[in-house]
């Protein structure tokens, strides 16, 4: 048995250098896309489109499923509250601001991680240990260009736009708890949720969720590009890679909550 | 082909005091060799012995500890990224286990070095696709996946995929592990064609005796990390060499010994 402080240490510089190697990922990720939509190179098109289809649209139901039971919880935990200061009413405002800050673009990236980040992972896993990776580099094809930049931009496109999905349906749930249960007048309902959402809120949304998208893409990749070891390592890197881009979501969204509402306090 | 003739060619792919250590654990220990023009070249070896390994230095995915690779008369050993690619163009890499695309059908598969590196149009690789499909005698099954081929039909896709890019050099890891003895011998004739049709130099890594003295011209023993002899099948045939003999015949006593204590084993690994 070795010295346990021996062993963190080593845990600590392993996770570091792995933390070093999804930047690196996201830097190269980053001047291909650029350099690929520059350039507009035939091949990734297609692909793209595949990885739109399937991170994103086959996401909506799902995503929607979840936000609107959201906004449905919401609006009952806070009805109570409000209803003892007789301001019922801004069930409306607290629903659309959580959902718009918070809570629609974590829960989307949490999907999308659970959904995508997985299937991202186990794909290229799979691909890795069967030499598939290997076979790529040898036709002179960079598995980074080729496999990593269309997952990556289709996350970056779809996953804000699940997000306003997510806000939209939140609102919606929200609104069937304030006007079918809680007896409120639907016009002024809409009115409230409206008036106190202001455009900051759902802008720093959408830049959250393009921190997450970038996250989970180059989290999934990395881990996927870097399985071993058969069958075992890709279940192994499946869940590491969900597991890894949760932890992620939250310490990004904890630094840019900082950033957008506290920092100015 | 006679072995003086081949000695007159031009030198294709060379390594040159080639050592690899993984970890403290030496695999390759001073590897020398120099493959001609033209000729089908046969490395083989048993299991672990770093043969697949030496293949992947030969094509730039590893690089070596020490030592000097050459590909079509450059040095290669420190070649990364774009320049590395250019080499790689001109070079095919047949896998053990095929490595096809499995999200691409046959021909996606075949066409993707064409699309990916040539301005050609559709139709135009499409042709080529049937073309490189027909030398593998599989035209026709351009539109089935790969989970729908069997093991022999996957090695031979995997084949026409290596030689799209027309490529001077094709390089075979094990062609015929895991194939029944006809598909291996259909692999076997696969490769020599090939070679003579398209005047391809074949490196080819295998532990398959049958294919060993019936494709290689020149044949090279490895054995522990070294190349313990090299010549034609002749000369390997009545090697002195009493591992190479052991080899040859498959016979249970000789010098390599499959029987080894676990302590001895790791001890091997990690010395």
């Amino acid at each position: 048995m070795r010295n346990p402080i021996a062993l963190m240490g080593a845990a600590l510089l392993g996770s570091f250098r792995h933390v070093s190697g999804v930047l690196a990922l996201l830097r190269s990720a980053v001047t291909l896309s650029i350099v690929g939509i520059v350039k507009k190179t035939p091949s990734s098109r297609h692909s793209i489109s595949q990885q739109l289809v399937f991170a994103g649209v086959q996401s909506v139901v799902i995503v929607c499923f979840l936000a609107f039971f959201t906004g449905i919880v919401i609006a009952m935990q806070s009805a109570r509250q409000l209803q003892q200061m007789g301001t019922v009413i801004y069930v409306a405002a607290m629903v659309s601001i959580s959902m718009a800050r918070e809570l629609g673009p974590v829960f989307t990236a949490i999907v999308v991680a659970g959904r995508v980040g997985s299937a991202i992972a186990a794909e290229l896993g799979t691909m890795k240990v069967s030499e598939q990776i290997e076979a790529l580099e040898t036709l002179a094809i960079d598995p980074v260009k080729f496999l990593v930049v269309p997952r990556f931009l289709a996350l970056l496109i779809m996953l804000p736009c699940l997000t306003i999905f997510a806000d939209a349906m939140g609102i919606v749930g929200g609104f069937i708890v304030g006007v079918f249960n809680l007896g409120l007048d639907p016009y002024r309902y809409i009115r409230v949720s409206f008036e106190f959402l202001v455009w900051k809120d759902v802008w720093t949304g959408i830049v959250k969720s393009l921190c997450f998208a970038a996250a989970i893409g180059m989290i999934s990749c990395y881990v996927g590009l870097n399985t071993r070891g058969g069958a075992e390592g890709v279940g192994k890197s499946t869940t590491l890679s969900v597991v890894a881009s949760f932890i992620a979501i939250i310490i990004i969204d904890c630094i840019l909550t900082g950033i957008f509402f506290f920092s100015q306090m | 082909m006679a072995g003086a003739d081949i000695e007159d060619r031009k030198v294709v792919a060379e390594v040159k005091g080639l050592v690899k250590d993984f970890g403290g654990r030496t695999v390759l220990s001073g590897i020398d060799l120099k493959v001609r023009e033209g000729e089908t070249f046969v490395i083989m070896g048993g299991s672990g012995c770093g043969k697949s390994t030496l293949l992947r230095h030969m094509i730039g995915n590893l690089k070596p500890s020490s030592g000097r690779v050459y590909l079509l008369g450059t040095d290669i050993t420190d070649f990364e990224g774009a320049e590395l690619d250019d080499v790689r163009k001109k070079i095919g890499m047949s896998f053990q286990s095929s490595a096809l695309f499995d999200s691409m059908t046959v021909g996606e598969n075949v066409s993707l070095p064409l699309r990916e590196h040539t301005k050609l149009e559709k139709s135009v690789i499409n042709i080529m696709v049937t073309m490189k499909l027909e030398l593998v005698g599989l035209r026709g099954f351009e539109d089935l996946m790969p989970s729908e081929i069997s093991g022999g039909m996957k090695k031979r896709v995997g084949i026409a995929r290596a030689i799209a890019m027309d490529p001077k050099i094709v390089f075979y890891d094990e062609p015929t592990a895991g194939l029944d003895p006809i598909m291996a011998a259909v692999i076997d004739k696969l490769i020599l064609d090939l070679s003579r049709k398209l005047s391809i130099t074949s490196i080819v890594v295998t532990h398959d005796m049958k294919s060993v003295l019936g494709i290689g011209d020149r044949i090279a023993m490895l054995y522990e990390g070294s190349v313990l002899e090299v010549g034609t099948a002749e000369e390997i045939k009545n090697s002195q060499n009493a591992t190479v003999q052991q080899f040859i015949n498959g016979s249970f006593d000789g010098p390599i010994s499959f029987f080894q204590s676990k302590a001895d084993y790791l001890e091997q690994l990690t010395k």
